[in-house]
């Protein structure tokens, strides 16, 4: 059990913290600080119907326990928000203690995607710090019998200025608890001049454990008395068991059984997918009984999906008139009357693709009592509370989640079938059970980024600019998952890079037609902007050349003058921020790519043979963000990136070492969806398997160097995990066409047939 | 029964001698640090030291490491942070962290044969070892970093 202890995390804090600590809970909805006062605050948050949503305990010896609620893959965002917390309650970093959050709507909003932790939880977090400070100060005054507003703090200690005293956080953790908590009006933040950590930035809280194999990840959870199991999915998305033949499973050294579980009912959304699991003493004997299984499938109606006639389809779909999700001027009208030697088509392609983050699925799960405690590698602890309360017919509290550290997400982590399958499994056989998926069921049963086909015509003025410009998207949406029978791109997936296509063009018609999902979507590294910024920014590359002026020139001309985009007509959902606090400035895009510009030395970067330079310029998830990047190309058609440049506009950046990180991360991620990120089907089988069909970028192939340069800006926070992805991809692939004139409008290269 | 040698503890085992030495350390001996990724080397999240050699453990089967001397992440650094760890977490390398114990192996076993490599030196050696959160360059730089302090 004592492996189990580092991540179970239920009892810890109240283990820890005794009642006469300082405990606060802080609300999802800051009013609440007008609310009844929060005394020994555990308790109340415990009782509280409104979700609070960060702890701050501070012990009589100093220590500082921070919670993390949001979940940490790779972004060091279970060290980033906390570091805000910590900045306004002015505490000693290095006696910070950050502690695990199990899921559990008192926090809010716990699904660790969309690059919005920081944005959204920045201001709640600086209150409850700002408020557990503020009641520090009035324990000291109080000592000391001296009006709080002579008192300060400093470092983790109050400090009266005119008689020179001073108490430590610690001495006033009893006292500070009889405080009542001050109301939002009465909170001094700091001043950004004031700030200690708040876009200085540390490193990972977790850092040195993750360089020394200590760091516990979902993979390395351990329970007393548990069995391990792997489990035969349907080939077909949608299929199901036929018969089993398990005779010669059984006979595999350390197999104890197989267990048949339930296909889902539609719609899919994070159901276990069904199948048969087979229960083992050790992992390894799981995966060899698995191999030993003779299963026949009934597939469905899947069974005819063939992914290259889709692609056709796709495609005819894209060229036919569809919806229309806005609308300037009268593009088609515009398009009609201009005459063909000026009328410019493509048509861009993104098949499907995994995420096959490096940790496979696993979860470990125990049903006992009517209750289930699990430990699992989630992004999203809430929805495991939700899909196993519904698989299993409990309350959705009597559901422990514990988030354990992830071997990185990327989205794929927010769907957690494959906890809810170790949960079934747990209660039929009543003990606690691991599934371990195989890379092979990660490759084979993601919830894929969706494939797209992309049609666009443009109609050019004697420069070259266009005076119309018609783009039309295809795709699965991921809310098929939800509603089997949604076909058309969802408002919130349309709006990343699409509608909010930037351009400053009289005739403009951004359109979006229908497809059928065969297999399930899902949210991908920066999702739909994936392909929205391939085609965009690719074909507008094409138009610079066509009109043989700078590309980077080009661009600024298109984005046209600063202006702030107005949606007011439009549904537009912005990453679901507030327009007004987050409005789309096309100056930002202009400035960053101004310095991306600059910094990458392009006016004096001549593109020659087997050597190019490409540029791109998006928006996403509130961050604007252009790249530049480098290729060299061999005769044999091998493609090396010595060098990228990236200039980002995030608004006010917590941690700027950590964000420079995964924007060098964004770019390896961007080079594996161009190089070869592909997932094909036949006969609704997934083609692909491992890391050998499905390869993903290695240290010979990824960039060799990335430098990100990060706009000073005191706008509100945005993201930052996903926002560099898209235009990466762009500018690599117009790098390519600057070295080679070949074009990429077909994603990946390895089987554009462009090279070798 | 196989005899096998694991961060100089000697071991029995009597279960299935085809059984990887991935699974006999993780699931068997609970020496966590060392991770699954793929199961056919691929990946290198699995990488330790067969006397002082790295190999891929998912690929290995125990009986075929019973006369070695194995090493894992976890006895790297016992008596203090090793080089490359140390340059690890100057150059704040990990993100998600899952495949650094096997590329900490792998780059600790580069710089046992070549002590100063090359650029192309580094990739070559570490290409068998994937990151898919992208920290390459930061690799690249520990490495050179570790080098350098002439580990």
């Amino acid at each position: 059990m004592s492996q189990i202890e580092n991540v179970s995390r239920r009892g810890f804090l109240k283990g820890i913290l005794g009642t006469s600590a300082l405990v606060l809970g802080a609300r999802y909805v800051p009013a609440i600080f007008s609310a009844a006062p929060l005394r020994n605050g555990m308790t109340d948050a415990d009782r509280a119907t409104f979700h609070p949503n960060v702890f701050v305990g501070i012990q009589p010896d100093g220590t500082t326990y921070i919670v993390a609620h949001r979940s940490e893959m790779g972004t060091a965002i279970r060290t980033s928000l906390p570091l805000v917390l910590a900045d306004e309650l002015d505490a000693d970093w290095t006696r910070v203690k950050i502690d695990q959050a199990i899921g559990d709507p008192r926090y809010g909003d716990q699904n660790t995607d969309g690059s919005h932790s920081i944005r959204s939880f920045f201001d709640i977090v600086r209150e409850c710090g700002a408020s557990a400070r503020w009641m520090l100060i009035q324990a000291a005054a109080q000592q000391w019998n001296v009006p709080a507003s002579e008192c300060s703090t400093e470092l983790h200690t109050v400090v009266h200025t005119k008689s020179g005293r001073k108490l430590s956080y610690g001495a006033l953790a009893s006292s500070a608890a009889k405080i009542e908590v001050p109301k939002k009006e009465q909170l001094q933040l700091k001043k950004p001049a004031q700030w200690r950590y708040i876009g200085k930035g540390v490193t990972s809280y977790d850092l040195e454990k993750l360089c020394t194999g200590k760091a516990m990840y979902g993979m390395d959870a351990r329970l007393d008395g548990m069995v391990y199991a792997s489990i035969e999915h349907p080939p077909v998305f949608g299929g199901k068991i036929k018969s089993v033949d398990d005779q010669d499973a059984l006979k595999v050294t350390g197999v104890h059984q197989t267990v048949s579980i339930d296909p889902f009912k539609p719609p899919a959304a994070f159901q276990p997918l069904g199948g048969v699991a087979v229960i083992a003493d050790n992992t390894w004997a799981a995966f060899q009984g698995r191999k030993k299984l003779k299963i026949n499938w009934e597939n469905g109606p899947n069974e005819s999906y063939d992914s290259a006639e889709y692609k056709k389809e796709l495609q005819d779909t894209a060229r036919k008139p569809a919806k229309v999700v806005r609308s300037v001027g009268d593009a088609n009208s515009a398009l009609v009357s201009a005459p063909a030697s000026n009328m410019v088509e493509a048509e861009y392609y993104v098949p499907l693709l995994a995420h096959a983050p490096m940790e496979p699925m696993v979860a470990l799960a125990e049903f006992k009592d009517g209750k289930v405690t699990v430990w699992a590698p989630t992004q999203n602890p809430q929805a495991v509370q939700a899909i196993i309360s519904s698989e299993l017919g409990i309350p959705k509290e009597n559901v422990i989640c514990n988030v354990t550290l992830l071997g990185g997400g990327f989205g794929r982590k927010s769907k957690p079938d494959y906890v809810a399958e170790a949960a079934v499994l747990s209660k039929k056989l009543g003990r606690p059970v691991k599934v371990v998926w195989t890379r092979e069921d990660d490759v084979k049963f993601d919830y894929y980024n969706a494939v797209a086909g992309m049609y666009f015509k443009a109609a050019v003025d004697a420069q070259g600019k266009p005076t119309a410009w018609l783009q039309r998207s295809v795709f699965p949406p991921i809310t098929s998952i939800f509603d089997a029978s949604a076909i058309y791109g969802d408002p919130p997936h349309l709006a990343q890079g699409w509608t909010d296509m930037p351009y400053d063009l009289p005739n403009i018609s951004i359109e979006n037609g229908p497809a059928k999902a065969h297999v399930r979507i899902g949210w991908l590294r920066s999702v739909a902007n994936i392909y929205h910024g391939f085609g965009v920014q690719c074909f507008t590359d094409e138009l610079a050349h066509r009109a043989q002026r700078d590309p980077a020139e080009y661009l600024l001309d298109l984005i046209g003058q600063p202006r702030t985009l107005d949606f007011a007509h439009v549904e537009y959902p912005n990453y679901g921020a507030d327009y007004k606090t987050y409005p789309w400035e096309t100056g930002r895009l202009r400035h960053v790519t101004d310095l991306v510009v600059e910094k990458s030395g392009w006016a004096n970067k001549k593109s020659t043979k087997g050597h190019g330079f490409g540029i791109a310029a998006h928006r996403s998830f509130l961050t604007y963000v252009a790249t530049v990047v480098e290729v060299e190309i061999n005769d044999q058609g091998e493609i090396r990136i010595p060098r990228v440049d990236t200039a980002l506009d995030a608004g006010l950046v917590v941690n700027p070492e950590i964000t420079r990180a995964q924007f060098e991360g964004a770019a390896v991620f961007g080079t594996s969806i161009v190089r070869s990120g592909e997932i094909t089907a036949k006969n609704g089988v997934i083609q692909q398997s491992n890391f050998n069909d499905y390869p993903v970028a290695r240290i010979n192939e990824a960039p060799q160097q990335t430098n990100v340069y990060i706009v000073d800006s005191s706008a509100p926070p945005a993201g930052v995990g996903e926002p560099g992805v898209p235009p990466f991809v762009a500018a690599f692939c117009n790098a390519i066409f600057a070295a080679t004139g070949k074009r990429v409008r077909n994603l990946p290269l390895s089987s554009s047939g462009l090279f070798g | 029964m196989v005899k096998i040698n694991v961060n100089g503890v000697d071991h029995t085992f009597d279960g299935d001698p085809n059984m990887p030495l991935l699974w006999y350390l993780r699931d068997i001996l609970g020496l966590t640090g060392t991770k699954f990724g793929c199961g056919m080397a691929l990946c290198g999240a699995c990488t330790v030291h067969n006397n002082g050699v790295a190999i891929r453990s998912c690929i290995t089967p125990v009986s075929a490491a019973a006369n070695g001397k194995i090493r894992t992440i976890e006895d790297i650094g016992v008596n203090g942070l090793h080089p490359l760890q140390q340059a690890w977490i100057e150059g704040n390398v990990p993100q998600c962290g899952y495949c650094q114990s096997g590329q900490i192996m792998q780059a600790i076993s580069l710089l046992k044969s070549n002590p100063h490599p090359t650029d192309q030196q580094i990739d070559e050696a570490m290409a068998g070892n994937i990151c898919r959160c992208g920290t390459y360059q930061r690799i690249r730089q520990a490495i050179k970093m570790a080098a350098e302090k002439n580990v």
